[in-house]
């Protein structure tokens, strides 16, 4: 069974969202994803200062078995990025929720990370 | 997951060990146990085992069986001159394309071909539509089941849970076949590592995978059997072969025996016209300069041509550390490359295949 920490807020292509401060936010790949991939060999992380839209396609994390898009979950600014990922992609499946993480994003004014899934709804949708 | 895919005997045995479960070619089999690297790296160092009951293994036997492989095959199975040696081939059709890649080994009933999942349906069709002309049996062998046990500790591990055959499984020269009671152990397979193939009554499989997994010999799933056969310069149909493609232009030419000039297997002429015409393309080792991983069908580019070459078969080498790939290249393509990983062009160099020969890197 795939751990779904409960004080994270989750996407449908999931990702995890972890909100920092009022403005900030850290995202990853879930457990569940991780699992999904298989090993993970390569992280194509975004520039810091890159700005993105919601939805948005701004990294890609490679698995030896296939490649998979990572989608910012807010409108922002990438203000920092996981640059250890670029030597040990392993992270990514030894540890998603902390030393795996992918990148920060500063939200843009009047942003806030919403539409996102509570532990519980996750569970459900990695159920289905 | 559909419940008409198709199960082997092992199974129950693939859930035991915790494999992540995948449809392959109409069958539920294992992609990995938990970690596809370390199943990699299991056989390059020790000892690893697939289960590949999924294969379909054909006999051939009656008077005019030789004859009829030396028709249906584009290599020649005359070459076969002692009993259980093996030879590898393509099955092409009258345009040249290939039906399938297969292995016959020379029995002492006849011959025993053993071809891939996925076609079988297609490859069973063809092979006893041309077996009409001839004097021939076709038997298929669902009931076997079939095991490969690879990498530099294989045999020496195998030899010690069958203690009655290892006496049969050290005799055996490499691409060899042999009988011993109802099994029929090969020292054959698909990872550039010395091993064997195993085909036995699939009461047995269970049992015998059991023991071979108590004494060290790590299983695998068809990830690693990837990755493992990519390093070592293998075809697989479907990727880098097909019905469209000359066998010339897959890399294949090796296993086209010209000679004798009188024999005139299935697509011999179309290969012959292609031949005398020149070929544009052939199948070459990439090896990624930058970081990423090269996939198949990423469009490769050249400086001194735009015509561009098609990435087949792709994938990081865990031997290696670096993304590698076959490639179908325009045939005067050498030194650097790019290819087109999602939209960036990434530089890549063209290389000799294999990439990794006994757990280490070939290509210079």
């Amino acid at each position: 069974m795939s751990n779904i920490p409960g004080d994270l807020k989750y996407t449908s292509s999931h990702e995890w969202v972890r909100e920092e401060s009022e403005n900030i936010i850290t995202i990853g790949i879930t457990d569940f994803a991780q699992e999904q991939l298989g090993d993970v060999v390569f992280v194509d992380l975004p520039e810091e200062g890159t700005e993105v839209t919601a939805g948005d396609s701004i990294a890609v994390v490679e698995s030896v078995k296939a490649a998979s898009d990572i989608y910012a979950p807010a409108t922002g600014t990438v203000i920092e990025i996981n640059e250890t990922l670029v030597d040990s992609p392993e992270l990514v499946n030894e540890d998603p929720y902390e030393n795996g993480w992918f990148f920060k994003i500063q939200l843009a004014e009047g942003e806030a990370a919403e539409d996102l899934m509570d532990a519980e709804s996750y569970q459900d949708q990695c159920s289905d | 997951m559909s419940l008409t895919l198709k199960r082997t005997p092992l199974y129950s045995s693939h859930i035991d060990s915790q494999a992540k479960m995948v449809d392959f070619g109409g069958w539920e089999m294992p992609i990995h146990y938990g970690s596809q690297v370390k199943e990699h790296e299991a056989v390059r160092a020790g000892a690893g085992m697939f289960d590949v009951s999924h294969m379909t293994v054909v006999d051939v036997e009656g008077k005019d069986s030789k004859a009829f492989l030396q028709k249906l095959l584009a290599n020649d199975v005359d070459k076969l001159k002692i009993e259980g040696k093996a030879l590898y081939s393509g099955m092409l059709n009258p345009q040249g394309g290939v039906i399938d890649d297969l292995i016959c080994y020379l029995t002492d009933y006849g011959y025993r071909l053993v071809v891939n999942c996925a076609t079988r349906e297609k490859d069973l069709n063809w092979i006893n539509q041309q077996a009409a002309d001839y004097s021939v049996t076709i038997s298929e062998r669902p009931q076997l089941a079939m095991i490969a046990i690879q990498g530099p500790e294989a045999i020496e591990k195998c030899c010690s849970v069958v203690l009655e055959m290892a006496d049969t499984i050290k005799s055996l020269a490499i691409f060899q076949g042999k009988f011993c009671q109802d099994w029929y152990i090969a020292r054959t397979g698909y990872t550039g590592e010395d091993g064997l193939e195993i085909m036995l009554p699939d009461t047995q499989a269970a049992e015998f995978w059991s023991k071979l997994k108590n004494a060290g010999v790590h299983p695998c799933g068809l990830g690693a059997r990837d990755t493992l056969r990519l390093e070592a310069g293998m075809n697989l149909y479907g990727n880098d072969m097909d019905e469209s493609v000359s066998p010339l232009e897959s890399g294949m030419g090796w296993t086209i025996a010209w000679e004798p000039v009188g024999r005139d297997f299935i697509g011999r002429s179309a290969l012959e016209q292609q031949k005398q015409a020149g070929v544009s393309y052939k199948l070459t080792g990439l090896v990624l300069e930058e970081r990423g991983i090269m996939r198949p069908h990423q469009t490769v580019h050249f400086s001194h041509t735009e015509v561009t070459g098609e990435i087949t078969s792709g994938s990081f080498s865990p031997t290696l550390g670096i993304s590698i790939a076959f490639a179908r290249v325009p045939a005067d393509a050498a030194g650097t490359c790019h290819v087109d990983i999602r939209g960036k062009r990434i530089q890549a160099r063209i290389v000799k295949l294999p990439f990794v020969r006994a757990g280490k890197k070939v290509f210079e």
